[in-house]
């Protein structure tokens, strides 16, 4: 019965929440982007962006705050490249997402060589302060936020006027367009936000649960938090659960041996469910049906 | 107009006309120019933006661009190396074309590169006392299988069940990761090495510099030129040019092929036709799956000789901008991938001259933003000329 107590002891469960931090900041920012009728598999190189960003930031003004809003700026920057491309020259997103991807992955190492002198790891700088809450919670801020953004992201799909606009044009562009909603403005901003999310949870990555930049860092994140995006069947709660449930098994793999199954396949996990829901295994994750198309106005 | 699919053609009719006008359309000499045109100004404008990171570095644009050109094409052996360097992104550039051509977007060129070079490189060590010429055929061949059925599953997913093959793919790639680079190493790891144990050397892909140590071709004088041990070009660059010719062959001179192109235009329409959607989308990612799969297996059998870790090196991701460069033809493939070959074989050169190699991920990622706004250049370019002829 050992391994039971280690599979819910308190460290477990405190490095899921770390863990699950950036896929649920990721899940959202793809949760609102493809709500609105845009794919962004770039979440990855945002996130990516963002990490050095945040690092950078926190290095030169000798406050992580600072790293803070520049790892967000950083992921809105690489987003709005993304919404350009793929909203208004109306590129094909998965094309426009996967040149953000490979260029975040050229950009962070060429910076880290002009600004740090290196190609591997940054030099450490100020993190993020812990903040503990009735002497027990140890988490850092942005794993608060996180929380507390899921209940604020459903209300504001789910209650708000804005919210409305969003959902219907990832479902019907042409409708919504008819109702005088500006079908790309709304894409862009929706992309933009999702990657200052994606930004965030680079941060997170560099100067929240580290204090320094690492090459590739983001290690596949932004794909996972995508995963459960798609998991949670897009739905702010739903992606919530499933990212709790990956980061559980990336805090599993890390810190608990396990019988019968070896670290690294488990580490596999996440994804292998993904495709598992994809094919209506269990229940269905039913995508916006204007996803992937970009919104031509009749005439235009 | 040579029609190539002419004699397919009968067999459906059914199919509207303007379908076959797109078909034939495509392969007009005018537009495959203006195509060309098009990827040579992605790339110049590309490496204008890339000059602005040069600028960054504190460097010197022209300086870094001659290391570039030099580093990839100053001398025999740097060229045969650019060559080298471009038989993995040939390889995948063709595997990422190809399943375009079918209407589907094959971004698991990686994961496929990945199973594919462990496959032939498990098969490369575990078989010993095999003659060379069962032991590679079998090796490379065992690469091309795993690398084709890790697709074949977003195939079967996609006809059968309408899942996305996009998200199935970016799946399979770290899935990928785990089983051969984590698992698979861990499990048959070669002392310190991050990689499998070397392959039997009867698996290995012949190396050009070896010519000189052939029993028959070292007589040849010529095959001197290939001495040089710092030439890495292997076996593997001919089975990419092989590939491509292959790949063109089932694309425009089969049945199978006007079958894919067919889907991929307009499945309800192939459909209306006649043609068996779900076994052609399963078959166009096997064997797009089986040509990223041969990337992985001259990888890991020519320039590695095992299995390493990092031996993806994002090929697959490359292949991407490739393909969108040489706009789906397997020529174009070749030339785009010969290009980037040059760019990562000349970034060694550039990094001596003090401008980090990571330079060429980022113009390609250019190229990869440039040619995706290629439409946005066409409504530009269209609106000029009306505007012209207006005045």
């Amino acid at each position: 019965m050992e391994i039971l107590a280690e599979l819910f002891s308190l460290s477990v469960i405190f490095a899921t929440l770390r863990f699950a931090t950036p896929l649920i900041l990721g899940a959202l920012g793809g949760l609102i982007s493809e709500r609105s009728g845009v794919i962004n598999i770039g979440l990855e190189g945002m996130m990516l962006f963002g990490a050095f960003a945040a690092v950078y930031g926190s290095g030169i003004t000798s406050n992580p705050w600072m790293g803070l809003i520049l790892g967000i700026l950083a992921g809105m920057l690489l987003a709005s490249i993304h919404a350009l491309v793929s909203v208004k020259f109306k590129a094909d997103q998965i094309i426009s997402a996967t040149g953000i991807n490979i260029f975040a992955t050229g950009i962070t190492v060429f910076l880290l060589q002009v600004l740090f002198n290196t190609a591997g790891t940054s030099p450490r700088v100020p993190r993020l302060p812990a903040w503990q809450i009735m002497d027990f919670f140890p988490f850092r801020p942005i794993t608060y936020f996180a929380l507390i953004l899921v209940p604020l992201v459903w209300i504001f799909l789910y209650k708000t006027p804005w919210g409305l606009r969003i959902r219907s044009i990832g479902e019907h562009p042409q409708a919504a367009d008819t109702l005088g909603i500006n079908v790309n403005r709304w894409r862009f901003i929706c992309v933009v936000i999702s990657g200052a999310l994606a930004g965030m949870a680079g941060t997170h990555l560099s100067i929240g649960a580290g204090s320094a930049f690492v090459r590739d860092m983001s290690a596949g994140r932004g794909f996972i938090a995508l995963a459960a995006m798609i998991f949670g069947k897009y739905n702010p709660f739903g992606a919530l659960g499933a990212a709790l449930l990956f980061g559980y098994s990336e805090a599993l793999a890390l810190r608990v041996d396990l019988p019968f199954i070896p670290d690294e396949l488990f580490r596999a996990f996440p994804y292998v469910v993904t495709i598992i829901v994809l094919a209506g295994f269990i229940g269905k994750a039913t995508p916006p049906k204007a996803i992937g198309k970009p919104y031509n106005k009749s005439g235009d | 107009m040579s029609e190539p699919q002419k004699d397919s053609n009968q067999k459906f009719k059914k199919i509207t006309s303007v379908f076959k006008e797109w078909i034939s359309g495509n392969s007009g000499v005018k537009s495959t120019l203006e195509e060309l045109g098009f990827s040579l100004l992605s790339i110049i404008t590309a490496m204008i933006v890339g000059s602005l990171f040069i600028l960054i570095a504190g460097e010197s644009p022209i300086t870094a661009y001659q290391a570039l050109f030099e580093g990839s094409f100053g001398s025999f052996d740097y060229f045969l190396n650019t060559l080298w360097r471009s038989t993995p992104l040939i390889l995948t550039g063709l595997a990422v074309a190809f399943s375009f051509r079918a209407g589907l977007f094959n971004i698991g060129a990686e994961g496929q590169l990945i199973i594919g070079g462990f496959a032939a490189a498990m098969v490369g060590y575990v078989f010993t006392d095999l003659p060379t010429i069962i032991h590679l055929p079998v090796s490379v061949l065992a690469g091309m299988v795993a690398g084709g059925l890790w697709a074949g599953i977003p195939g079967l997913l996609k006809a059968k069940r309408g899942v996305h093959e996009v998200i199935v793919t970016i799946m399979l790639n770290h899935i990928a990761i785990s089983v051969a680079i984590d698992y698979g190493i861990n499990n048959f790891r070669d002392g310190g090495r991050q990689a499998t144990p070397y392959v039997q050397e009867t698996a290995e892909l012949f190396n050009f510099n070896q010519l000189g140590e052939h029993s028959i071709l070292q007589h040849f004088p010529p095959v001197d030129i290939f001495a040089a041990p710092a030439i890495n070009l292997h076996l593997g660059f001919i089975f990419a040019l092989i590939a491509a010719v292959i790949l063109w062959y089932i694309m425009w001179k089969t049945t199978l092929g006007y079958e894919i192109r067919a889907v991929g235009f307009n499945s309800s329409a192939a459909e209306y036709g006649g043609v068996n959607v779900a076994k052609n989308i399963i078959l166009a990612m096997v064997i797009s799956g089986a040509v990223a799969g041969l990337a992985g297996a001259s990888e890991a059998l020519g320039t590695h000789r095992s299995f390493i870790s990092g031996m993806d090196a994002g090929h697959g991701f490359t292949g991407i901008a490739v393909a969108l460069l040489g706009r789906n033809h397997p020529i174009g493939v070749i030339l785009g991938g010969l290009l980037f070959g040059a760019l990562a074989q000349g970034g060694l050169h550039m990094q001596f001259a003090g401008v980090p190699q990571e330079i060429v991920t980022i113009i390609q990622a250019l190229v990869i933003f440039f040619i995706a706004s290629l439409q946005m250049f066409k409504i530009f370019l269209v609106r000029r000329k009306a505007k012209g002829e207006a005045k």
